[in-house]
């Protein structure tokens, strides 16, 4: 906190801006766009944070150390996201590793 | 040591000055937001798990849900982060009255969330035979997938709910703040309560804001939407 | 740096204002917010806790005296492991240095006058005693059986023991660690003395910084895993349910996420305290300031990254089983620089042999060897013979014992002139040091040995050939319950009785040694201002008493 004053007028506008992302997401919703509907709705829901961080939350007037403060929590939670779908989407992979024959199926498994 | 007399009302002396125990203030309020973001972080990655594992059964899941509802929801939360902020503002200039009623705004948009997803979902979904642990029937027109609809549901009810419990905390903080900002407790030189209240709004608000399309609009809406 | 010079060696013990005497009552102790007196609540809570704990490991000791069992039926053998677990790891071990030393220290250390919330200071200790009531509410019903770990599906679905009571006591803990953390990490960024940059900070305030990280990231995971697991038992339904598709390995996931980096909890506060006792009692600055800083954030920060090491025999993917591997390997290194670090700080030094320095030596080698062993644990091959023996029993009592409560013993001893204003005897101190060494090391050398040659940890009964060890560690463990009693003793007597203490009877460095003992409530008449390194003592005009 700063003690910075944003204006009613900026805060409106992220206002606006808020609901219009909430219905396009809902409209981008009726339209198929096959698995990249997850990655759209995502992709707004990151840019609906953002807005609220950095402008409600008064984030983009404050100091270094909050916003590493923030990033290390999306961080870690993406480390535990990310380790654990390592464990859950491989457990059922062949072959099962044996030595050093298993660089080339796996690579290939990867590209 | 530092002059006392000098120091507006709230000051805690195991500070230097004004200034530090604001910095002190905000900075706490952001540790604890980062530990909810760990706490509903297991929640959402437990999610992330069963619904790459079980895409079919969580489209079925997502599908029973009803958008309009998640969607005012929305709307709901997004312009009480707009009152609480401006409730803040109100402070920074000075206006004690237009504090108290954007604060009571505020909680009544609170209390509105709450009701329309206890009573238009949660019973709603009741009736519907859709609370796992309490009745809830497997449709056959669910198909092989079936078996794995309760999960969805698990998730669907315990992620609504510990972000209800939350809201209905935060209602509980508001309450508190609006009765000081109605006994002229914040000035523009003191007002970290309401400051520090509102990260910990708006946070529940961005928990919602990731809540919405992970739950209601999964696999899309669109007409043959999920596969 | 100013000091209030107060000449206390005339004076009969405390007889100066300070944090003690300041105001009498019991309200005065259970409403208070200063922070010296908020760690003496959890001294006296976490020491009786510990003695609880310890109290299981005395049943379980006696059991396995006989290859069928000399004690208890094996479900209440059962219970007794898990007790044992339960309340070592989150009522003793995890808030231990942290909540005792480190709400003592850590204003005091960086010059400020109390933590940054002292209400919330005095509210997580009001949360950690809760915790612990229901904890001890669950081992007076009947117990808990499935482990300090709470595998699903035994623990969700089939267990007919305490389980909610004890995962509602953790749960309920847990907030009490994570409001500390707060507290020391808020405190640490903003109200450091002029003068005392990050990197003249004493190491022990790197070390609680890097504690209070993971503390602020890791407890929540655990908290709602726990969560969960309470809703899942209520419910007969959830997320670990196989019916409905749960994954049992996810509940692994999610405990060992907090459970690895808490481990790191309990130890990473022990070598801060291992910074401060090497370097006064080799009268030498410590070797490497920025190394040791820095491997303290390293451990708290790839301590994230191994947890699946606990599970490469469970059933996780052989794949995320060779990342975890190599993971767990790196996650060595820091800690060896440490030790690396405060040996070649001994190296030439100007040693003395006071019990604190004593606890400080057993610390450097059984910390060592509690280490290497877990590199064959990181090791998938051998990790799949090791796994579920009392080679892993050894290896982690070797680290969470010989390293952490050993150093915890040497913080106590080390400070309690300061915290007390008395000093303690000190050829009973040194023994009771030796005793705890040979104690501890006759109990837990043999279960390596029982490890490798293949007996099962968590067994009620064991194979008659492993029955000379088995005697050989209960043995060792009566020794060891000795060695921790002497120093119950003669602490306790010394406040009553011990000679009074200095401002600083070890001569040592840190603005702590600045003040009275016991320190007033204020903690310092004029806030210091620093222009030194840590651990000058090369300059230092300051000599032992």
């Amino acid at each position: 906190m700063s003690g910075h004053i944003v204006s009613v007028k900026l805060y409106l506008g992220i206002f606006v801006a808020l609901l219009c992302l909430t219905a396009l997401t809902i409209r981008v919703a009726y339209i198929d766009l096959g698995a990249f509907n997850t990655v759209a709705a995502l992709a707004i829901a990151v840019v609906k944070m953002l807005l609220v961080v950095l402008f409600f939350m008064h984030v983009k007037y404050s100091g270094r150390l909050i916003q590493v403060f923030i990033l290390a929590g999306v961080l870690f939670l993406a480390i535990l996201v990310t380790f654990t779908l390592a464990d859950e989407l491989t457990r059922h992979w062949s072959p099962t590793p044996t030595g050093w024959g298993i660089i080339v199926p796996l690579l290939s498994r990867l590209f | 040591m530092t002059v006392h007399s000098a120091h507006p009302p709230g000051f805690a002396h195991q500070f230097e000055d004004m200034e530090q125990q604001r910095e002190a203030g905000s900075l706490g309020m952001w540790v604890f937001l980062l530990t909810e973001i760990m706490f509903f972080g297991g929640l959402f990655a437990s999610y992330i798990i069963y619904r790459a594992l079980y895409l079919p059964a969580f489209e079925i899941g997502s599908h029973l849900l009803e958008v309009q509802f998640g969607a005012l929801n929305t709307a709901v939360l997004i312009l009480s982060s707009l009152t609480m902020a401006l409730a803040i503002h109100s402070a920074q200039v000075g206006k004690r009255r237009a504090q108290v009623w954007f604060l009571i705004t505020t909680m009544i948009l609170g209390a509105a969330f709450l009701a329309i997803k206890f009573t238009f979902e949660w019973h709603h979904d009741y009736i519907e035979h859709l609370v796992p642990g309490f009745g809830f029937i497997i449709r056959p027109e669910w198909g092989a997938a079936g078996q794995h609809v309760p999960m969805f549901f698990c998730f669907y009810f315990f992620m609504t709910g510990l972000h209800a419990l939350h809201m209905i905390i935060g209602i509980g903080l508001l309450t508190v703040l609006t009765v000081m900002a109605h006994r002229g407790r914040f000035t523009p030189e003191y007002y970290a309560p309401l400051e520090v209240s509102g990260l910990y709004w708006h946070f529940v608000d961005i928990i919602w804001i990731f809540l919405f399309p992970l739950l209601y609009l999964i696999g899309g809406r669109y007409i043959g939407g999920g596969h | 740096m100013s000091t209030a010079t107060i000449d206390v060696h005339e004076a009969p013990a405390g007889s100066h204002v300070n944090y003690l005497n300041a105001k009498y009552g019991v309200k005065s102790w259970l409403l208070t917010t200063d922070h010296k007196r908020i760690a003496l609540l959890y001294l006296v809570s976490i020491t009786l806790m510990f003695f609880v704990g310890g109290f299981f490991a005395v049943l379980m000791r006696l059991h396995l005296i006989e290859p069928q069992g000399a004690l208890v039926q094996p479900e209440t053998y059962n219970k007794l492991f898990t007790m044992h677990g339960v309340i070592m790891v989150f009522f003793f071990l995890v808030p231990s240095i942290p909540a005792t030393l480190g709400n003592f220290l850590v204003p005091m250390m960086i010059g400020a006058r109390d933590l940054a919330f002292p209400k919330l200071n005095l509210l997580s200790w009001y949360i950690y005693v809760i915790g612990a009531c229901f904890t001890l509410y669950a081992v007076i019903s009947g117990g808990v059986d499935t482990g300090w770990t709470f595998y699903t599906p035994y623990s969700s679905s089939f267990s007919h023991t305490s389980v909610i009571p004890t995962a509602l006591g953790v749960f309920i803990t847990g907030f009490s660690s994570i409001l500390t953390g707060l507290n020391f990490v808020v405190t640490i960024h903003k109200m450091r003395a002029p003068g005392l940059t990050w990197f003249r900070l004493p190491l022990f305030i790197w070390a609680i910084y890097a504690t209070s990280i993971i503390f602020i990231l890791g407890t929540p995971v655990i908290a709602i895993t726990l969560f969960l697991l309470g809703l899942e038992r209520l419910l007969h339904i959830g997320i670990f349910d196989p019916a409905i598709g749960g994954d049992p390995i996810l509940f692994q996931h999610l405990f060992w996420f907090y459970s690895h980096p808490a481990v790191y909890i309990m130890i990473l506060p022990g070598m801060g305290v291992m910074s401060e006792l090497v370097t006064c009692f080799s009268r030498k600055k410590i070797f490497g300031y920025s190394f040791v800083a820095f491997s303290s954030l390293s451990i708290a920060i790839i301590s994230f990254l191994v947890w699946g090491h606990h599970m490469f025999v469970t059933g996780q993917s052989i794949y995320a089983g060779l990342i975890f591997s190599v993971l767990s390997f790196m996650v060595a290194i820091p800690s060896a620089v440490k030790v690396f670090n405060w040996t070649a700080t001994l190296y030439k030094g100007s040693i003395s042999y006071d019990a604190p320095m004593l606890y400080a030596l057993g610390f450097i080698g059984l910390f060592t060897m509690g280490g290497l062993t877990g590199l064959f644990l990181a090791s998938l091959a051998t990790d799949v013979h090791l796994n579920g023996t009392y080679f892993i029993v050894a290896h982690f009592h070797y680290i969470m014992v010989g390293g952490a409560v050993m150093a915890y013993l040497g913080g106590i001893h080390f400070w309690w002139p300061k915290i007390t204003g008395r000093l303690y005897p000190d050829g009973w101190a040194r023994f009771a040091a030796l005793v705890i060494f040979v104690g501890f090391n006759l109990t837990f050398f043999p279960q390596f040995m029982l490890g490798y040659l293949g007996m099962p940890r968590r067994f009620a009964v064991y194979p008659a050939e492993f029955q000379v060890l088995n005697v050989m560690s209960s043995a060792g463990a009566s020794i060891l319950g000795i060695g921790y009693l002497i120093p119950l003793i003669y602490l306790t007597w010394s406040m009553r009785y011990g000679p009074a203490a200095g401002p600083n009877p070890w001569g040592a460095k840190g603005l702590e040694w600045t003040t009275p003992s016991p320190p007033p409530t204020e903690n310092f008449e004029e806030i210091p201002v620093v222009t030194e390194d840590a651990y000058d003592y090369a300059h230092s005009t300051v000599t032992r008493v």
